[in-house]
């Protein structure tokens, strides 16, 4: 299944977008849950199903339904499974099992993605329903519009629960309100290596805003890539949320920009050597892991950014960050590979990929 | 110090345990008089105060409803209020929540009524009338 993903032209990985250079994509999804039925991690198998066929249901009167993916998650091969989370559209909670006691199941849980993977809709995560809008570059508003739209839509066909004094209302307290989390994916080498980023995350924390790694909570940042999210959903409009992240994330983009200015001030000869060698290991290394692989494609990036390497396309880049992972690389290769031969075959293709046409020095 | 693939997602899972909502949410609630942990229980899905600060997890909507005493302090905690300032749900829900608005606003026209405080039921009576309206054009 999802074999078509691979070679979707309409995804939105495949696209570039406002200020992509540094914010490689924006993402706002809702929390909701339905009148009447307990959470997920409450309900008992037989209760899960319910609400999954009603969302369902709901989700397949949606207009652009007949483009539309629906999946059950314990139909889905293991592999299946890491490559939807792999390209973001499910999270790694939704592929563990419930611990039902003796028996973890992953019966219940289901997932709707439009053709174009921007709308996902996780159905019995955390909560009954948690619907996404992505797009590649710096685009919260977009989001925003298309997720509240979509929301509206599912809220006349389905009983929301809902109280006016605490809005929406969610198995874990930190979601309750507008049930809104929106995030922005940053890429941001330069303040990496100029050790201002503790500043700039202690900074974020200060005013209610959350930095985490590139597959959102508990994850480690890898390849220089932050997701700087909203903690706050009480007191808060959605609209304010909205424009207060925006305003957050262009300000870590210009402390970015500052400090990829410093960089070239004063170090230009040693960032060159180090991109030009990230350059040298993604074109002729046999065997490369994801994190390494990562790191050098960031340094790759920030080349390209700099203008101190041309001719290789932003958009290949972006979209190689998701190609060189593990269940991507067995898509692809149409079988199981253990970790070695995975390493092996990053490799190849990174070396196929990454050739400058028309740049100096190569 | 090099630590193998394996050793790393162990430790890692291991990191990701300690660092559980219910760990950092308890603090919070560590000032809830324990009394009440497990006599304010949820009649719709079971769970009990003391089963709410151990997960960190509501079991249902209608537990916010129940424990609604204990939770405005500490949603203020989290969130630095604990006013809902989102937009509410179109359709059937809006009707719900409409009601609950409505009712709200009764009581409190019944109780302006009663301490003849006339300005606050006059504001108040005009309030009903226009979410009245409002509701009927939906």
């Amino acid at each position: 299944m999802f074999d078509s993903f691979l070679t979707n032209k309409k995804s939105w990985l495949k696209n570039s977008g406002p200020s992509c250079e540094i914010v490689f994509s924006s993402r706002v999804r809702l929390a909701r849950n339905l009148a009447d039925y307990n959470f997920p991690g409450r309900a008992n198998y037989l209760q899960r199903e319910e609400v999954l066929s009603n969302v369902m249901s709901a989700c397949g009167k949606n207009p652009g339904a007949g483009d539309m993916i629906f999946a059950r998650i314990e139909e889905l091969s293991e592999l299946d499974r890491h490559f939807l989370l792999e390209r973001h559209l499910v999270s790694q909670e939704h592929i563990l099992p419930f611990d039902e006691g003796v028996k973890p199941s992953l019966k219940g849980k289901g997932v709707v993605i439009s053709g174009d993977e921007r709308l996902s809709i996780m159905i019995n995560e955390e909560d009954h329903i948690r619907a996404q809008y992505i797009t590649s570059g710096f685009d919260l508003e977009r989001c925003f519009k298309n997720i509240n739209e979509f929301d509206d839509f599912l809220a006349s066909d389905v009983a929301y629960a809902f109280l006016p004094e605490f809005g929406h209302l969610t198995a874990c307290p930190t979601n309750v309100g507008t049930g809104l989390r929106a995030s922005c994916m940053l890429h941001l080498p330069a303040l990496v290596f100029t050790k201002r980023i503790n500043k700039v995350l202690e900074l974020l924390a200060k005013i209610s805003f959350t930095a985490r790694g590139f597959f959102g909570e508990g994850t480690q940042a890898l390849g220089n890539f932050f997701q700087i999210s909203n903690q706050v959903s009480l007191g808060v409009s959605e609209a304010e949320t909205i424009g207060n992240l925006t305003g957050v994330v262009n300000q870590v983009k210009e402390q970015e920009l500052d400090a990829r200015d410093t960089l070239t001030a004063r170090h230009k000869l040693s960032l060159e050597d180090n991109i030009w060698r990230a350059l040298g290991v993604l074109q002729n290394s046999r065997l490369i892991n994801t994190q390494e692989a990562f790191s050098h494609l960031s340094m790759l990036s920030l080349g390209l950014d700099l203008g101190i390497i041309n001719g290789i396309k932003r958009e290949l880049v972006n979209s190689l960050f998701v190609i060189i992972q593990p269940a991507h690389l067995q898509k692809i290769e149409d079988k199981q590979l253990n970790e070695n031969e995975r390493d092996c075959v990053r490799a190849q293709i990174l070396r196929e990929k990454v050739k400058p046409k028309g740049g100096k020095d190569v | 110090m090099h630590i193998c693939q394996d050793c790393a997602r162990d430790k890692a899972s291991q990191l990701k345990e300690n660092l559980s909502v219910s760990n950092l949410l308890g603090p919070l609630l560590d000032g809830i008089n324990p009394a009440i942990d497990r006599k304010v229980c949820c009649h719709f899905c079971g769970l009990n105060f003391r089963d709410f600060k151990k997960k960190g997890r509501f079991g249902c909507g209608n537990c916010y409803t129940v424990f609604k005493d204990q939770l405005s302090a500490f949603l203020k905690n989290i969130h630095g209020s604990a006013r809902y300032m989102g937009k509410a749900p179109a359709g059937v829900l809006a009707k719900t929540s409409t009601e609950g608005t409505l009712k709200e606003l009764k009581v409190k026209l019944a109780r302006a009524i009663e301490l003849e405080n006339y300005e606050e039921a006059a504001r108040l009576r005009d309030d009903i009338k226009n979410i009245e309206e409002k509701s009927k054009n939906v």
